[in-house]
């Protein structure tokens, strides 16, 4: 059984705690988002399942496996930030990205590059952002390994990107094998592809839900959840 | 496209909106419901809630699953038929509701309702 397990997990920066013990375990199969304000502990939290850092006390394990940064075997992550070569054009990243991953479907990365409607030759630097963002999908959903992280990939993209992203998602994740992780700020346009949710608050899951039950048993959106539980209203279920 | 009101869990919303489909002929007897991630994609919900949707429309035994073939609406005409009441039901008494919150009669709900249909004739399709 594939699973994320975050045990004790503390991570700092100098003087600044990122994350306070974290205790926390994802089951495959899922698509579970991440929200909460800006600084928060989102991206820290997917790079520390990623094994792009080491936590400062705790283990956090992937398939039982301990993180190291040769998780990269069985971890696709998105990056919140552009990391192209300019110089490439859209076949190429392919081809490079195919080179460097043993997992990496180059068939099923052509079907998702047609339903991103990505030009093959076109150069990465003449990309508009929200073709690089929908370029980045390509890359990382043609990657047959069980665990998908994605930092923020709706920031900062126009509405008809966004929603060519989350269709994306739909239908090129195998739900059978892998389990995705999102952080996002869009929370209205991830609700109805999340199967469950994770709040971080100051370095604190702070809320995890599951989003149909959140509907089902509090009559609440997870717009008016996080609300509520930001404001204290509501007793934080972890 | 992803119209769903946040106090309801969406399986339930999907299958509503299937069961007035159904109703209103958009899907006929023994058609072939979209697969799961199609209909993913189309209503833009997480292929976990389709199934969800697909499994509870199942039980209500409105569609059946043909292993291997897929998800398709029952030829059941009892099923149907009994669906066509229950939906009818429903859209009744959230009317009713709503109009007795704001302190209306019977009485007046029914010659409203009369004189609504009155008004209203040839304006509403009748098949």
């Amino acid at each position: 059984m594939r699973m994320i397990k975050f045990e004790h997990v503390g991570k700092r920066y100098l003087k600044k705690v990122a994350l306070k013990d974290i205790n926390l375990e994802l089951k495959p199969g899922k698509i579970v988002g991440l929200i909460g304000e800006n600084g928060s502990g989102k991206s820290t939290t997917l790079k520390l399942i990623a094994g792009l850092i080491q936590p400062t006390s705790g283990v956090v394990t992937v398939n039982g496996r301990r993180v190291t940064r040769r998780i990269s075997e069985h971890v696709a992550y998105l990056s919140e930030l552009d990391e192209f070569y300019g110089f490439f054009t859209v076949g190429e990243m392919i081809a490079f990205f195919a080179s460097q991953y043993p997992d990496f479907n180059r068939e099923k990365a052509e079907e998702i590059r047609r339903f991103m409607k990505l030009a093959p030759d076109s150069k990465i630097k003449n990309l508009s952002k929200g073709n690089r963002g929908r370029l980045k999908i390509v890359l990382t959903l043609a990657r047959e390994v069980p665990v998908v992280l994605m930092d923020e990939p709706l920031s900062g993209l126009d509405p008809m990107v966004r929603d060519a992203i989350v269709k994306g998602l739909i239908s090129f994740i195998d739900l059978e094998r892998q389990i995705v992780l999102i952080t996002t700020h869009e929370i209205k346009e991830v609700e109805t592809i999340l199967d469950e949710v994770l709040l971080i608050k100051g370095g604190e899951i702070i809320g995890h839900k599951n989003v149909e039950e959140l509907r089902d048993r509090e009559n609440l959106g997870l717009v008016e959840w996080m609300t509520k539980v930001y404001a204290g209203d509501c007793p934080p279920t972890v | 496209m992803t119209d769903f009101d946040s106090a309801t869990p969406i399986y339930l919303q999907l299958a509503e909106r299937i069961q007035r489909q159904i109703v209103r002929g958009d899907l006929k007897p023994g058609e072939k419901l979209p697969s799961v991630r199609d209909m993913g994609v189309q209503s833009g919900v997480n292929p976990n809630t389709v199934q969800r949707t697909y499994r509870e429309l199942e039980a209500m035994g409105i569609v059946e699953t043909r292993r291997g073939q897929g998800t398709f609406v029952s030829e059941n005409p009892e099923v149907l038929q009994t669906l066509r009441e229950s939906l009818k039901r429903a859209e009744i008494s959230r009317f009713v509701e709503g109009m007795k919150a704001m302190g209306f009669s019977d009485a007046e709900i029914i010659a409203g309702l009369k004189d609504h249909l009155t008004e209203a004739e040839g304006r509403y399709e009748d098949d």
